[in-house]
């Protein structure tokens, strides 16, 4: 997948499989699976020498997939359109409250605007739609070099460092 | 009142900066109509009948003299020479040309005010009383938290793609001038048996087409715990509010779905985990927000005035607008005055220019140049001398914003309707000109007293009709403009949401109908009685018999 990473558009080795129906059809290699084949197909998965990845979108419940954790290299969370932002939720769970030490990926209508806001809830890496140029999107994440408020980046509230 | 730092000036410039690409971007066709829109509905503009509409936020309502002048200049630079102010305490400007907004917010940060949030799926303005600081009946200022919250929510990253838009109002008084609980968030200031100040919050509360007084979810919060609270009750909305239906999305719905109790345990299950956190608010900084809402040095011998009396003796005129338009003040020989933008004549809540600077300039000379924006659409002086009220009321007068109509029929509430609205299934506009026609004795207007007109030109209710004493509601009937009358409804603590008259009237008959209700309240009314009280008490009947009778 080509992808941002680190501010840096790079090629990695993870494939996104977005349908899957059976354990036959499931390429080999890093493959990032629908949370409920994964779950359908946890031990066969587990037993392939490959990393483990799934992709969640908001109608999973985060606690859902909390035992599962890690098994993880990457999950990824999906924007099936910006303006839902049901997996910003999902990111600042998993890494804030889960631990979640693994990669998070944004997958799905992910667009420069949105960059700054999925940066702060701890989204380590971002397949932007394809139809937008990675490189130019890079500028996002400098939108604002001021933040109100804490999230998952780290960042203090405002009024503990005033 | 609040004054930037660094912090809040860099978020302001950063902002114009990352407008103006957006603009740029979209104007040379890398983003698409569908890409742009989200973007700049953030930034308060959207497209409407005839051009964009930029919505520009006050928070709180507070404005000083020096923004309410650069409000003046970008109307005369951007726009049609003229303003409008909203019921959510912010002014709307009707005529930008889009290539220009990135400059008109440029000139906004350069007065520490911008458009953030002013409208799309987000957290927005956060209102509060108009007479914040100033009222006698106030346990404490709510503004140093509203200003806590406007920060909290601003570009939160997590909360910015909402199901829907999100408003939250606090009130630190015992009459409710925020209208509170219908909120997706209300806050009252509270003292618990211990006396200690905290918050009483209210959750889920709104208008529009499902109308919903909202419920108390948690009688007593600290103050430490404000935005930790705020943030499980918007993380709980933001992963089960309704996405798939955009009438059912407000967290109101979801309030109701769960039930006020698994609501409740929801947010106190999610607050339990992030309350003792990073979040907690010291009183450091709630003392430093505090700081800048200390009240000028008022003159102690204010009230040993006794001009104001004899002017009131002596000049009807003044005595009348005395009657309506001050509100009295926790500090003798002081009173708010309530400048009415709804003067006869004039589309309800709109400012020229000119009246614009004249009010700023009487502010400087009389109020400490502060100036504050109601959620009736009139604009507040909050600390003016007793001894000045007359020459200012003179000065008003000149430029027709003396109009003595604060409280009564004639001081509605009215959503920029069909004339503005793309939404609009009818005009709201000609309807408060028609009924301005039809009662223009002011004697009658001050006899019959307290009355709230509200009229929203479509079920989005911006106008606030569900809570009007006298509701007045757009609908489309086969094509034609037609009005549905509400009775009974009230934002204040003790809220109500109005009860359904009957069938709708044509545009030409609302005013009539409006004359048959008063004067059913008027055959009816025992002494003191309001419009409200009377109908509360007497019911629907006598008003409904009345006015269908000769149909
Ligand atoms: S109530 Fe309807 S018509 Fe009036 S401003 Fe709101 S959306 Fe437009």
């Amino acid at each position: 997948m080509r992808v941002i990473k680190e501010s840096k558009v790079v090629e990695d080795n993870w494939t996104l499989v977005r349908e899957i129906e059976s354990i036959a059809d499931c390429p080999a290699g890093d493959v990032i699976v629908p949370f409920a084949f994964w779950q359908e197909n946890r031990e066969s998965l587990l037993a392939n020498n490959y990393r483990h990845a799934i992709w969640i979108d908001g109608d999973i419940e985060t606690e859902a997939v909390v035992d599962d954790l890690s098994h993880f290299d990457l999950i990824a969370l999906d924007f099936p359109a910006f303006k839902d932002g049901r997996s910003y939720s999902h990111a600042r769970l998993l890494k804030e409250r889960y631990g979640f030490n693994g990669e998070l990926r944004a997958i799905g209508d992910v667009l420069r605007d949105q960059l700054f806001f999925m940066q702060r809830c701890g989204i380590d890496s971002y397949e932007l739609r394809h139809d937008k140029d990675p490189e130019e999107a890079l500028a996002g994440f400098k939108d604002f070099s001021v933040r109100y408020q804490t999230a998952a980046d780290g960042a203090l509230p405002i009024y503990k460092v005033r | 009142m609040y004054k930037y730092d660094d912090y809040d000036q860099t978020i302001v410039d950063e902002r114009v900066e990352q407008f103006r690409d957006q603009t740029k971007r979209f104007l040379e066709g890398k983003l698409s109509e569908d890409e742009f829109r989200p973007l700049r509905l953030m930034n308060g503009l959207y497209v409407q009948r005839h051009a964009p509409m930029l919505r520009v936020a006050i928070p709180y309502g507070l404005l000083s003299s020096k923004q309410l002048n650069m409000l003046a200049h970008i109307s005369r630079e951007y726009d049609k020479n003229y303003a409008h102010f909203s019921t959510r305490q912010n002014v709307q400007y009707n005529w930008p040309d889009l290539e220009r907004v990135p400059d008109i917010l440029a000139d906004l940060a350069s007065v520490e005010m911008h458009a953030i949030q002013t409208s799309g799926n987000c957290i927005r303005n956060t209102t509060s009383d108009q007479f914040a600081g100033v009222a006698e009946d106030e346990l404490e200022d709510p503004r140093p938290y509203c200003e806590i919250i406007r920060q909290w929510s601003t570009f939160h990253p997590e909360f910015s793609f909402l199901p829907r838009k999100f408003k939250i109002a606090v009130s630190g008084a015992t009459n409710d001038r925020a209208a509170v609980q219908v909120h997706d968030i209300g806050i009252y200031l509270v003292k618990n048996e211990a006396g200690e100040v905290g918050f009483e919050i209210i959750a889920g509360g709104g208008l529009g087409r499902t109308p919903y007084i909202g419920p108390t979810i948690r009688p007593f919060l600290e103050k430490k715990h404000l935005l930790s609270y705020l943030e499980a009750i918007l993380r709980v909305y933001n992963r089960h509010g309704r996405r798939d239906n955009i009438y059912k999305a407000r967290i109101k719905i979801l309030v109701n779905a769960l039930g006020q109790e698994e609501f409740t345990r929801q947010v106190e299950e999610e607050w339990e985990h992030i309350k003792d956190g990073v979040m907690q608010l010291d009183q450091k900084e709630i003392d430093r927000v505090k700081s800048f809402f200390t009240m000028p040095d008022y003159d102690t011998d204010a009230s040993n005035d006794n001009t104001f009396e004899q002017h009131l003796a002596s000049d009807k005129a003044f005595a009348n607008w005395a009657k309506r338009n001050l509100f009295n003040h926790k500090v003798a020989g002081y009173k708010a005055v309530v400048i009415s933008l709804k003067s006869p004549g004039v589309a309800p809540g709109d400012a020229t220019a000119e009246q614009m600077e004249w009010i700023a300039s009487l502010s400087d000379q009389y109020s400490y140049s502060e100036i504050i924006v109601t959620h009736d659409q009139n604009l507040v002086l909050p600390n003016v001398k007793q001894a000045d009220l007359y020459t200012l009321w003179q000065k008003l007068s000149e430029q027709q914003l003396a109009t003595p109509n604060i409280g009564l029929l004639t001081d509605m509430i009215c959503c920029p309707g069909l004339d503005f609205c793309s939404l609009a299934n009818a005009g709201s506009i000609p309807i408060a000109k028609q009924i301005n026609e039809k009662f223009d004795d002011l004697d009658y207007l001050h006899d019959i007293g307290e009355l709230k007109i509200k009229m929203s030109g479509c079920m989005n209710a911006c106008g606030h009709h569900h809570v009007g004493h006298i509701g007045i509601l757009g609908v489309d009937k086969k094509g034609e403009e037609h009005y549905q009358l509400t009775l009974g409804g009230s934002a204040e603590k003790q809220a109500s949401l109005g009860d359904r008259l009957g069938p709708s009237f044509a545009k030409a008959e609302v005013a009539d109908v409006i004359a048959k209700l008063i004067d059913v309240y008027i055959e009816n009314r025992h002494e003191d009685e309001r419009f409200l009280d009377t109908y509360r008490r007497v019911g629907m009947s006598p008003f409904k018999e009345k006015v269908y009778a000769s149909h």
